[in-house]
């Protein structure tokens, strides 16, 4: 029997790729475009030099990882209070984005700052607590491929989600207690206008490329569970 | 269906797990006795220096206890699991929170025993002197042990009942108890090797927040994971 996506007896509906696929290249070439153009206008940095350019993946990179654990946080915030796959599927597929993309930035920071400060590795708090995080993201993701039954997964992952979400600002805040070192966040008021435009530029440009895997991975969970439920209903002489 | 009541369930609820604990007691033992091995390891790795002992101890105590009492928050619910007791458990009228209360009170009690134990032990090991503000440093003990006890106990809820829970627990556990850990050891050294910039305070302050927060915000998480 062949399973098609029409033949499967499902609460949410299969996705269909659509168009979705040409988001994808658009993303990717605006990748491209955005780091040739920030790589040619920006000079060369008085203290870092070219070092610096680092800062158009790494930056981008670091607030995607919290686009995407905010976006967690929210669909599991939606699943707590009234149930529903789609946000639990959503929940999954950004917190498999965020995850790469937090170590992502945490190893593109390391290759900064080998150069800059002399070690690979500093117990700063903004390091660290991007470290935490990216354990906090793993936790979650472990959870879910520990457990089969869906509704559960759905629910024990969402008190997961949230209850780690509230925790983020408060380890950032006692780890910044415990000690302290990391240069100012670059945000486009901190820096040199010479880089902004570069930066805002990539920051939209991993945006893209963060919806449009979100979107992907999304199809490939909503398939994944609409083939479980054939397979359950097949098990049950179903349909 | 009064407040009373509820208080009913939760004293109910944790004299069971209490009395389950009390009458094998080999749980108990055993857990005691990991905590007591952990600290002799951290000794052979931290040691036999006693300024360097010393300078460590808090770390070390808290995270022998920390090690110890994990075991704890799974067999909190495995013997629930034991014959259908969860679901018999369920089939009882009232709150859903009640039976979060009560096993983290029973934890509560579980994890002070446990406490009062290697610490001792350690302070004996790791030459630690009672320092003269012993009352701050119960306070924190108290506070520290909430926190661990309230997230140790919910995610022992989800971690008990899946596949490979020796694994899950700690894997989820540990990253969220950052801020009381590091609260808790910090406020600890502080007392005990001297609080030069008097920074206690912070973190006494920190550790109660956070254990507001948690104990609100599991009790609020907690009926939509039991029943899943």
């Amino acid at each position: 029997m062949t399973v098609t996506a029409a033949s499967l007896p499902s609460t949410v509906a299969v996705p269909r790729p659509g168009r979705w696929p040409l988001v994808g290249v658009f993303a990717l070439l605006f990748l491209v475009a955005a780091q040739v153009t920030a790589v040619m206008i920006s000079v060369p940095d008085r203290d870092m030099g070219h070092l610096q350019k680092i800062m158009y993946v790494h930056v981008p990179a670091a607030w995607i990882t919290f686009c995407a654990f905010f976006v967690v946080a929210i669909c599991s915030l939606k699943v707590l209070w009234k149930g529903g796959e789609r946000d639990d599927l959503l929940a999954a597929s950004a917190a498999e984005v965020g995850a790469v993309f937090n170590a992502l930035t945490l190893m593109l920071g390391m290759i900064w700052g080998k150069p800059t400060w002399g070690v690979w590795w500093t117990w700063d708090a903004r390091l660290t607590s991007t470290l935490v995080l990216l354990l906090i993201f793993i936790g979650y993701l472990s959870l879910r491929s520990f457990i089969d039954e869906p509704e559960r997964r759905a629910k024990w992952s969402a008190a997961v989600g949230v209850l780690g979400a509230i925790n983020v600002p408060i380890v950032y805040l006692s780890v910044r207690w415990w000690r302290t070192l990391h240069q100012v966040q670059s945000a486009p008021s901190t820096l040199d206008p010479a880089y902004t435009l570069g930066l805002r530029l990539n920051a939209f440009a991993f945006l893209f490329v963060m919806i449009y895997l979100v979107r992907r991975r999304y199809e490939a969970a909503a398939l994944v569970r609409a083939a479980e439920r054939a397979d359950e209903s097949l098990a049950l002489g179903g349909r | 269906m009064g407040a009373r009541d509820d208080w009913r369930r939760v004293r109910a609820i944790a004299w069971k797990d209490l009395t389950t604990e009390r009458r094998s007691k080999a749980g108990f033992n055993g857990v005691v006795a990991l905590g007591v091995t952990i600290l002799v390891l951290f000794g052979f790795a931290l040691g036999p220096e006693a300024a360097t002992l010393r300078q460590s101890a808090a770390g070390v105590l808290w995270l022998a206890v920390l090690f110890a009492s994990v075991l704890a928050f799974n067999r909190s619910y495995q013997v629930e699991l034991e014959s259908g007791a969860l679901d018999q458990l369920l089939l009882y009228p009232g709150a859903r929170w009640t039976i979060f209360t009560g096993k983290l009170v029973a934890n509560l009690v579980f994890v002070g025993l446990l406490m009062t134990i290697v610490l001792t032990v350690g302070a004996i090991l790791f030459h630690v002197d009672i320092p003269t503000r012993w009352a701050e440093l119960l306070l924190i003990l108290v506070l520290g042990a909430v926190g661990v006890v309230t997230l140790g106990t919910f995610y022992g809820a989800m971690a008990s009942r899946s596949r490979a829970r020796e694994v899950l627990l700690p894997l989820l556990l540990f990253p969220m108890l950052v801020p009381v850990l590091l609260a808790a050891m910090q406020a600890s050294k502080a007392l005990l090797v001297g609080d030069l910039m008097s920074e206690a305070g912070a973190w006494v302050r920190l550790l109660i927040a956070y254990d507001l927060i948690f104990v609100a915000a599991t009790h609020l998480a907690f009926g939509a994971i039991l029943e899943g």
